[in-house]
């Protein structure tokens, strides 16, 4: 490949820089009646600056971000822990249909009987995914299940009369991990990891005691490796009398083949947009559902849903938590990943075989040109260290990332985990073909070549994008974090 | 432009990477170029207020790169007399100018005792070496 | 059926390169004892075909907005969606792109972002806005633990009583763990009273309330604000975007920050969600600020270009430390929301408030039924019932119409009030039909 740019990029004005006063597209209906008088202290003085845009300048104006915008629709994009597997566009259709999309959060269950009969359903996989027995769908990502299941811990021990102040993560853990903790007014511990890649079982036993109240732990971890010893990890919590959290960032490994439940986890949060398949919309939406054991069921966040006869959603819970966002939950993410989960049936374990066969693959033809830290097979995903590259030729894991945009690929997750030098974290997915994954291969490979040969092409790159790398201090020390109009700074390079 | 590698004699340090320039029961505070260098140019430094008292080996402000923050440690116990308002608006002189310009705090120590656990700079530049 | 792309020898080559002899063999990291030992017992697979007509068939269980005259908001409004939203969510780059983290990648979706943020700061008078929360509700807790920061020595939130319920409740789930204590301040017929908030407000770290408030009324939102603002606390609002073309922006009377749902500008109402909350605040709290920010730099040849920024505020840097543990957010709703004001522009904005002005006027004048409140009102009136609402909800659905919502399910003493709602996609027959109805079963 060259450094010379593969095809010439418009320029993408903003939609204020777009605007023209007195345009409009959106003409909303006046009915013939007189317009009553507000409050003067309450009305509006200076109308917001929106954008005034005819339809057809507007539908160029998307186009042209959307042109911008690389997904999965556009190429591979083996962005480590984040699951970027293909999105089924009959969901986007199933979602869309006036039945799920017109209907209104506050209509009476009797009226909403086919969407309340579609949670339940989605419950019902997910408890025997998990292996545990009862299941809420209402937290809305992975972060907010992770902190829903510490104020079910919160809520079991006061209930037990038990005060326990402490929660342990791994120190490869993702950084929502320690977030959750505080925000869920824990203390933090961190546990290491041993040569294997294993949580360090010695280092464990000396930190859990009477004052913990659990673990939060990815398994897989975000090393992409399965921990060996989790049986012993579990006996270690509940002999202390703690819980245990399993983080399902990682779930797409062990679908249909280990059970949270039966690894001894006692709260799972899953990521519906990771596992089962939501477009991952430039940020969101996700979906969070939380999975627990009967002791732990009367915590449980409310409203759940219930089917007693008809579908309904239950309310009456006194030891909840409480609710931990809107309504029952995003329904539209629950329509998605039910299609899913139905199109596949128990060949789920399947998906997560395949996740598992493409990612040993790529490690494997990757193996002697990267580094590898933990020396293993790998699970659904792996970790590599760009140390040797580093050291040999001046060349980093930003390097080879930018450097990938010029083979058409999306980089994978760089610099973590943490506990890994240069990390370039690979996750494939099971929905890519042989062929995605060996023009990545090459790509790696001669990357590598690369850095030898002429280390400042990587240094450049990204040499095709519609823009080259970012002066990213100045953005920080002199934000800029929306367009000021007429008093928008013209910034010169 | 950040400065070359350096560890002044005359300075005490920190196993966290923060030095002391001890001026009878004052003592000026900052991070060491190791420090710098490892998190990268500076775009924030959140610093204590004057007043306030800080305490050995406990955070005592924040400094900030695009991609890394890291608590500054205080290596001494004491009063906050002054805070470098030049490192508050301008923190890339931390880097450029690391043991002079881009100081930090200014305290009157509370225990000047706790010097003599400070390592000197033959001390330091192993510790920093074995990072 | 399945979406996976391997054939038979794409596999035996595959599992040659790794040098095993089956998949099986992949998964000896697992320890035996914790491994299923049986098919998972799940319902079958089904085609495209079948899935399809499976799922359509729940769908046709759900009475939607298009089957019966509804009059249902209270939170979740029926505006109407324009088709140019299709434009942003059918694409591909936008549905299928995760967040930013490499901007040479993904530069369209950031501008659209730093785009949405600026709508948001026009909208509400403010600063700076994040790239969304997942909803109205859980924002309210991501400000209040701005606020526990901001305050630190206050450890008390006061909340509006005719804040929205479930935006309440979701703070009240959240606020053990900040270490904050929450008190509400209850209504006085149907508003809140400046001087109750000043009392509350002296040893508070933050003062919500919602305008126009849950019961449909307009508070006195200048005087609530400065009551929270001369006891020191921060004064936060709970608004809803499509009336910001009316009412005046809270930035204009004094609040620190600004939330809301964002649903009813360019999200269907979807059974709840996924919608996206809102977020902005003063310049003063620009680093307390939780989620991701889109910021405006150059890149190395000096062409403007756009990032994620003040990053060490999240939870992949600051982790234990960080302003909240949000991750994944709502961006391809908000860019929904984007495209929905834009189409509106400055006019549509103000039309569209005007209109829903104009038809709850009327309704309140065409319904038969004594108004709750005395308070004015913009796109919801509360009314009293001679019998329990939730039964003249039903008997008016056996009529096809859906005439609100029973606010007793939420406000002790309120069984016989019931809230109907207009938007802008109702007419002025559609409400002499809800009038027709409410007189019949009212009866």
């Amino acid at each position: 490949m060259s450094t010379e740019p593969g095809r010439a990029w418009s320029d993408a004005p903003l939609i204020f820089e777009r605007s023209r006063p007195g345009r409009r597209a959106g003409r909303p209906p006046r009915p013939d009646l007189p317009v009553p008088d507000l409050p003067s202290s309450l009305r509006r003085a200076h109308p917001p600056r929106l954008p005034e845009l005819s339809e057809p300048e507007l539908v160029r104006h998307f186009t042209a971000l959307a042109d911008r915008t690389f997904g999965i629709d556009t190429g591979f994009y083996p962005l480590g822990s984040c699951t970027m597997k293909h999105n089924p566009r009959v969901h986007e259709r199933l979602a869309g249909l006036p039945g799920f999309r017109d209907l209104h959060p506050y209509q009476e269950d009797e009226g909403a009987q086919g969407a309340l009969e579609l949670m339940w359903r989605l419950q019902e996989m997910l408890a025997e995914i998990a292996g545990l027995p009862a299941v809420t769908l209402q937290p809305a990502a992975g972060s907010q299940g992770e902190l829903t299941g510490l104020m079910l811990m919160r809520a079991y021990f006061a209930d037990r009369g038990e005060e326990r102040d402490t929660i342990i993560t791994a120190d490869t853990a993702h950084g929502t991990n320690p977030a959750s903790v505080t925000m869920a007014g824990y203390r933090l511990e961190k546990v290491g990891t041993d040569e294997r890649g294993n949580l360090d079982l010695d280092d464990l036993r000396g930190k859990v005691n009477e004052r913990t109240a659990g673990l939060m732990l990815t398994n897989p971890s975000t090393l992409g490796l399965f921990d060996e010893g989790i049986e012993e990890v579990a006996r270690i919590f509940h002999d202390a009398g703690a819980l245990l959290y399993y983080d399902g960032a990682n779930l797409n490994a062990v679908v249909g083949i280990s059970r949270p439940g039966d690894m001894g986890f006692d709260i799972v949060h899953y990521n519906l947009h990771k596992t089962f398949s939501q477009p991952h919309g430039g940020g969101g939406p996700g979906g969070g559902p939380v999975a627990v054991r009967d002791t732990i069921e009367p915590f449980l966040p409310v409203p759940r849903v219930v089917q007693d006869g008809d579908y309904r959603l239950d309310h009456d819970h006194p030891k909840s938590i409480g609710r931990v966002r809107g309504f029952a939950g995003p329904f539209g993410v629950f329509v998605r990943s039910y299609a899913f989960m139905r199109a596949y049936g128990p060949g789920l374990k399947e998906m997560s075989e395949v996740a598992v066969l493409n990612a040993n693959y790529v490690l494997a033809r990757l193996r002697d040109v990267y580094d590898l830290p933990y020396d293993r097979l790998c699970m659904h995903e792996f970790v590599l260290s760009a140390r040797g590259l580093k050291r040999e030729h001046g060349v980093t894991a930003l390097d080879i990332a930018k450097r990938l945009m010029d083979y058409g690929i999306h980089p994978p997750t760089i610099y973590f985990p943490l506990v890994v030098p240069e990390a370039l974290m690979i996750e494939p997915t099971e929905t890519e073909p042989k062929e995605r994954l060996d023009d990545f291969v090459d790509a790696m490979r001669r990357i590598a070549e690369e850095a030898a040969e002429s280390p400042e092409l990587l240094k450049e790159a990204p040499h095709g994008r519609p823009v080259r790398r970012l002066d990213e201090v100045r953005a920080a020390k002199q934000p800029i974090l929306r367009y000021l109009f007429d008093e928008h700074p013209a910034l010169v390079g | 432009m950040a400065a070359a590698e350096s560890y002044p004699d005359d300075l005490r340090y920190h196993r966290e990477h923060d030095w002391a320039r001890i001026e009878g029961d004052e003592a000026t505070l900052g991070i060491t170029w190791f420090a710098q260098d490892a998190l990268g140019e500076l775009v924030h430094y959140e610093a204590p207020e004057v007043g306030t008292t800080v305490t050995k080996d406990q955070p005592c402000g924040e400094v900030e790169s695009v991609k890394a923050v890291s608590d500054v440690v205080a290596p001494l116990s004491g009063e906050v007399l002054e805070v470098n308002a030049k490192a508050v608006d301008e923190p890339e002189i931390v880097n450029e100018d690391p043991y002079g310009d881009g100081w930090l705090i200014r305290i009157r120590m509370s225990d000047p005792a706790e010097v003599e656990a400070l390592m000197d700079v033959e001390a330091y530049k192993a510790h920093a070496a074995e990072q | 059926m399945s979406y996976l792309s391997l054939t038979d020898t794409d596999r035996q080559e595959m599992l040659a390169a790794i040098g095993v002899s089956s998949v099986e063999e992949l998964f000896e990291q697992v320890p035996p004892g914790v491994r299923l030992d049986r098919e998972l017992d799940v319902p079958p697979a089904l085609g495209e075909a079948e899935l399809a007509r499976h799922i359509e068939e729940l769908a046709a269980r759900n009475v939607h907005t298009g089957a019966e005259l509804s009059f249902l908001g209270a939170g979740i409004y029926d505006h109407y969606v324009p088709s140019v939203v299709d434009v942003v969510l059918s694409r591909g780059e936008f549905l299928t792109a995760y967040t930013p983290y490499q901007p040479e990648m993904s530069q369209g979706v950031l501008q659209a972002i730093f785009e949405y943020q600026t709508i948001i700061c026009e909208l509400t008078g403010m600063d700076v806005s994040n790239a969304s929360g997942y909803d109205g509700m859980t924002v309210a807790a991501d400000a209040c633990f701005v606020a526990k920061h901001a305050v630190p020595d206050r450890k008390k939130i006061v909340l509006a009583e005719t804040l929205n319920p479930q935006v309440r409740q979701v703070v009240k789930t959240y606020a053990p763990g900040f270490g904050l204590e929450v008190v509400e301040v209850p209504h006085t017929n149907g508003t809140t009273d400046p001087d109750r908030v000043a009392e509350q407000a002296r040893d508070a770290a933050a003062v919500l309330f919602q305008q126009p408030n849950f019961l449909g009324c307009l508070e006195p939102a200048p005087d609530l604000a400065e009551a929270a603002n001369e006891a020191g606390a921060l004064a936060i609002a709970h608004v809803d975007p499509m009336s910001l073309g009316v009412l005046e922006a809270p930035g204009a009377y004094g609040c620190a920050m600004a939330i809301g749902e964002g649903q009813s500008a360019g999200n269907w109402p979807s059974y709840g969600g996924p919608h996206y909350g809102f977020l902005a605040a003063r310049k003063d709290f620009i680093r307390r600020m939780p989620g991701r920010i889109v910021g405006e730099t150059l890149d190395m040849d000096g062409r403007r270009a756009f990032v994620l920024t003040l990053q060490t505020r999240e939870q992949h840097i600051r982790r234990e430390k960080a302003t909240s543990n949000i991750t994944t957010n709502q961006t391809l709703l908000a860019l929904a929301g984007l495209a929905t004001l834009s189409w509106l522009g400055p006019e549509g904005l103000r039309e569209v408030g005007e209109t829903c002005l104009t038809l709850s006027q009327y309704t309140r004048k065409q319904v038969a039924l004594e108004p709750a409140f005395d308070a004015s009102a913009l796109k919801e009136v509360a009314f009293r019932t001679p019998i329990p609402a939730r039964e003249v909800i039903r008997r008016a659905r056996e009529h096809g119409v859906h005439p609100g919502y029973a606010l007793g399910r939420d406000y002790e003493g309120m069984d016989d009030v019931l809230l109907v709602a207009v938007t802008e996609k109702r007419t002025k027959e559609d409400v002499d039909r809800l009038a027709e109805v409410l007189a019949e079963v009212c009866r």
